[in-house]
């Protein structure tokens, strides 16, 4: 590592975090192999690589949540050794996991004062707590209901939550991994604030993304792990993005893979009858009815701020949350949709938000992870043999670089990204006619990103239609014929042809526009 | 690649060679078997015929288990389906005092089926409405006698013989190996346990989460109701006191043993079995040794202690550590 000026000189001597040689495999193979990350005070460090490269063992090694093989990891010079999550928060740092472990059934303001509740006489003071907990939510702009079970609100609001948590007992380091997946660009942007608020106190923070516009945006420095390894550690403001992509990957992403290149014009212009037609579709309290109209090849995006109704609107496509208005119709029949069955009969797939509540079955392998939709159609009686079912999660293992390319492992042990691709290949397999799509690259490297919207494109071009929910406005512009834009529950706007760009759905998505759809 | 340590299966062959040792250890005739009246005899023959009620429990206790549930009800259904099959035996056919008693069975499931699936209750309390009715109805069928009955033909049940295997083995192996065909040789099994392991994704995946739960506790009332037949055969009768008395927890011990997490997903059927034949070897040995029967229960703690222990993973990571240690 060279040498290099650092925010603080006078702190430079000793760093805030210094970890030396980590290593730790599972069952024999090494996850992470020799890795070294200094972390300086008042310094936003990210710590990228490919999807499975190793960023979450990491920091899961460094707090303790898995015993690491070898390894020091020193704290202002003095080693610690922290056994659990709540040790290293004893220590001074305080961690977001990829996968966020609050508890749904508790309060809002219970997960924020878990395990540190303000008590008086060995009992819990209610609205002490309360009130603390409206405070530091108002950092993050968040006006929410800190006395309704975290379950209730959305995935974005809950990761929310535990940042906001961890960010009010990080003492010393922060530790992010991945935790702007699920946001949007405003929530993003307080994210933000808040960190640098943090650093110009002198806390070091770590910060895993694979955005990497937010990388250049807030970062210092940057180390970059490959297959377990340590490729190098860089200033930020030093390393060219097309050599930060190098080294992540270890390859050159072609050019125009690594952009979001325009989508091409649309041969097959879409005819006006439209296919899948959903008419008046809406349920009381939930959605505002609305009309959605999608011919074979058609690809609609669903833009709008947190909360707006778009996580929503796919359930009722999908028919988990059952219409109390509107009708659908498919090839001009009219359809019942009262269930996810139902809907996937007629050729629809739902990927959900919520990777780990409701996409991956854990315990399961991938192999029977990528067959189960196809198989619940098919019905028990008519099982696939093992022979198929190792066809076909192979090729969609080769087909989305899956990895490790192991059909027989426990989806659960998978890194978060290869978790993303296997529940992708789950509904591709079941050849659907219509999917849904909410937040169908969270958490998925830069490599793979391209690869899996190229993918897409491609399926559309063959006829599939798409719905597709994105944090990332220039996603939804690469592959949306349409852009609908929601706000409290309903559809707000409706742009096509030029206007699909990310200004114009910025505009719509701020404009005080009275509700199109009634 | 090695994944899976140990290997699936291992710990509970081993658990069960290691029991039937000791039992040969204390009473050297253990694995004496004789043959008289066309019936094998002998304690080794004693531990599949007495274990098969408990088997025939476990076989369905485990799929109930698989999807994240309990049923504490079968001790109970085992005690209806006695009762029934007792009282009915000297006065109808065979074929109708089967229907009757495995069809209670059915319907005691489908009862705990619904609380469960339809009405959200936990499984825990919904069966336990039925573990404590059950004995109830079970009386008042028995009104509140012990019934007893003549019937050569039910009494087959307990103790006959096929081609020399006691009628409880043949009868328990044939619903293993039934369950295995049904279950593994269909998408059956994938689907509970992806049930049993993540209930919302599962929907969401299109599995008919609900029907697969009903299904499972139908499954576990009809082989309550089949053990239950079976231990009144034995008996030539039925108590309704003590027909199946605490044997869901032998069932529920039998599945912890085999392997099965009672937070659901992955299962055996074979391993159940496997199980509860090891639970009922330890009480032969017991018996054997001269022990009082008292001791049964803490040497039967000690052994599913040790059973858990050789599973837990963190307890084989321990075990990878020790081993490297040379290198
Ligand atoms: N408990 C485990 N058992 C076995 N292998 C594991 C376990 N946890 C992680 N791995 C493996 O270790 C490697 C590194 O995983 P890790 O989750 O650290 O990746 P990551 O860099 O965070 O990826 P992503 O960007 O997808 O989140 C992967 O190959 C993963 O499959
Ligand atoms: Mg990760």
């Amino acid at each position: 590592m060279s040498p290099s000026p650092s925010p603080t000189a006078a702190t430079a001597a000793t760093p805030l975090l210094a970890v030396r040689g980590l290593s730790k495999s599972f069952a024999g193979f090494p996850a992470l192999d020799g890795v070294d990350v200094t972390l300086r005070h008042g310094e936003i460090h990210a710590l990228l690589g490919e999807n499975g490269a190793g960023k979450s063992t990491f920091i899961k090694a460094i707090t303790g949540v898995v015993t690491r093989d070898a390894g020091t990891v020193t704290l202002d010079g003095a080693p610690v050794a922290p056994r659990s999550a709540d040790e290293a928060l004893k220590a001074g740092i305080a961690t977001v996991y990829q996968e966020v472990n609050l508890l749904p059934n508790l309060t809002v303001a219970q997960n924020l004062f878990l395990g540190r509740q303000p008590t008086r006489f060995g009992l819990v003071r209610e609205v002490e707590m309360r009130r603390r907990s409206i405070a530091l939510l108002r950092d993050f702009d968040l006006d929410i209901d800190v006395g309704a079970p975290l379950g209730d609100y959305s995935v974005a609001v809950q990761h929310l939550v535990a940042i906001a948590r961890a960010v009010d007992m990080s003492a010393r380091i922060l530790i992010l991994d991945e935790p702007t997946a699920s946001l949007d660009a405003h929530e993003v942007e307080i994210l933000f604030r808040v960190m640098r608020n943090l650093a110009g106190k002198g806390l070091g923070i770590l910060f895993v993304t694979h955005f990497l516009d937010q990388v250049y945006a807030i970062t210092d420095r940057i180390t970059v792990l490959r297959n377990g390894r340590l490729v190098g550690e860089r200033e930020t403001a030093a390393l060219p993005r097309m050599e930060l992509i190098r080294m992540m990957l270890g390859r050159e992403l072609s050019e125009a893979a690594s952009e979001h290149p325009a989508k091409a014009a649309t041969e097959a212009a879409p005819d006006a009858g439209g296919a899948i037609r959903f008419e008046g579709f809406g349920k009381a309290g939930y959605v505002a009815p609305f009309d959605l109209a999608l011919a074979s090849g058609q690809v609609v995006g669903l833009a709008g701020l947190l909360g707006s109704g778009r996580t929503e609107t796919a359930r009722l496509l999908f028919g988990v949350e059952s219409a109390d208005h509107g009708r659908l119709t498919i090839d001009g029949e009219a359809v019942r949709l009262a269930s996810p069955r139902d809907a996937i009969r007629h050729g629809f797939g739902y990927c959900p938000e919520e990777r780990k509540t409701e996409g991956i079955v854990a315990e399961l392998t991938v192999r029977e992870n990528i067959v189960l939709a196809l198989q619940a159609r098919r019905g028990a009686l008519h099982p696939l043999s093992r022979r198929e079912q190792d066809a076909i999660a192979q090729r969609f293992i080769t087909m989305l670089d899956i990895r490790p390319p192991d059909p027989e492992r426990p989806i659960g042990l998978l890194s978060g990204g290869n978790q993303q691709k296997a529940l992708l290949a789950r509904w591709l397999a079941t050849e659907p006619r219509l999917l849904i799509l909410d937040e169908p690259t969270r958490g998925i490297d830069v490599g793979a990103h391209a690869e899996i919207i190229r993918l897409i494109r491609q399926l559309c071009t063959e006829g599939l239609a798409l719905v597709v929910i994105s944090s990332e406005l220039e996603e939804i512009v690469s592959y949306a014929d349409r852009v609908i834009v929601m706000r409290d529950r309903r559809q707000t706007a409706v742009l096509e042809g030029e206007a699909v760009n990310v200004t114009a759905i910025l505009q719509a998505i701020a404009a005080d526009t009275p509700p199109l759809a009634a | 690649m090695r994944f899976r340590l140990p290997r699936k299966g291992l710990p509970q062959i081993a658990a069960f060679v290691v029991v039937l040792l000791i039992n040969f250890a204390v009473s050297p005739q253990f694995f004496d078997i004789r043959l008289q009246d066309g019936r094998l005899f002998g304690s080794f023959i004693d531990v599949f015929n007495r274990g098969a009620p408990v088997a025939l429990l476990s076989l369905g206790m485990v799929l109930v288990v698989a999807t994240r549930g309990i049923d504490l009800s079968v001790g109970a259904v085992m005690a209806i389906a006695g009762a029934i099959a007792a009282t009915l035996a000297d006065t109808h056919a065979l074929p109708v005092v089967l229907l009757a008693a495995l069809g209670a069975g059915l319907l005691c499931g489908l009862w705990n089926g619904i609380l469960v699936a339809v009405l959200g209750i936990q499984p825990i309390i919904a069966t336990l409405i039925l573990m404590v009715a059950g004995r109830g109805i079970a009386q008042l069928i028995t009104e509140g006698r012990i019934v007893t009955f003549t019937s050569p033909e039910l009494a087959r049940f307990g103790g006959g013989a096929i081609l020399g295997l006691p009628v409880p083995v043949v009868l328990t192996a044939s619903v293993l190996a039934v369950a295995v065909i049904a279950i593994r040789g269909t998408a059956l099994g994938l689907l509970i346990e992806a049930t049993g392991a993540n209930a919302r994704a599962s929907a969401l995946a299109g599995i008919e989460t609900r029907t697969t739960t009903i299904a499972v506790y139908v499954w576990s009332g009809f082989c309550a109701a089949l053990a239950g037949i079976v231990a009144a055969a034995d008996i030539l009768g039925a108590d309704a006191n003590n027909a199946g008395l605490w044997l869901e927890l032998d069932a529920i011990l039998a599945v912890v043993i085999a392997g099965s997490s009672l937070l659901g997903g992955r299962f055996s059927l074979a391993l159940a079995v496997l199980g509860a034949l090891t639970i009922q070897a330890m009480n032969t040995g017991i018996l054997l040794a001269g022990f009082r029967p008292e001791f049964n229960l803490v040497v039967k703690a000690v052994v599913v202690l040790l059973v858990l222990l050789a599973q837990s993973p963190r307890l084989s990571g321990v075990a990878v550590l020790l081993a490297r240690r040379p290198a």
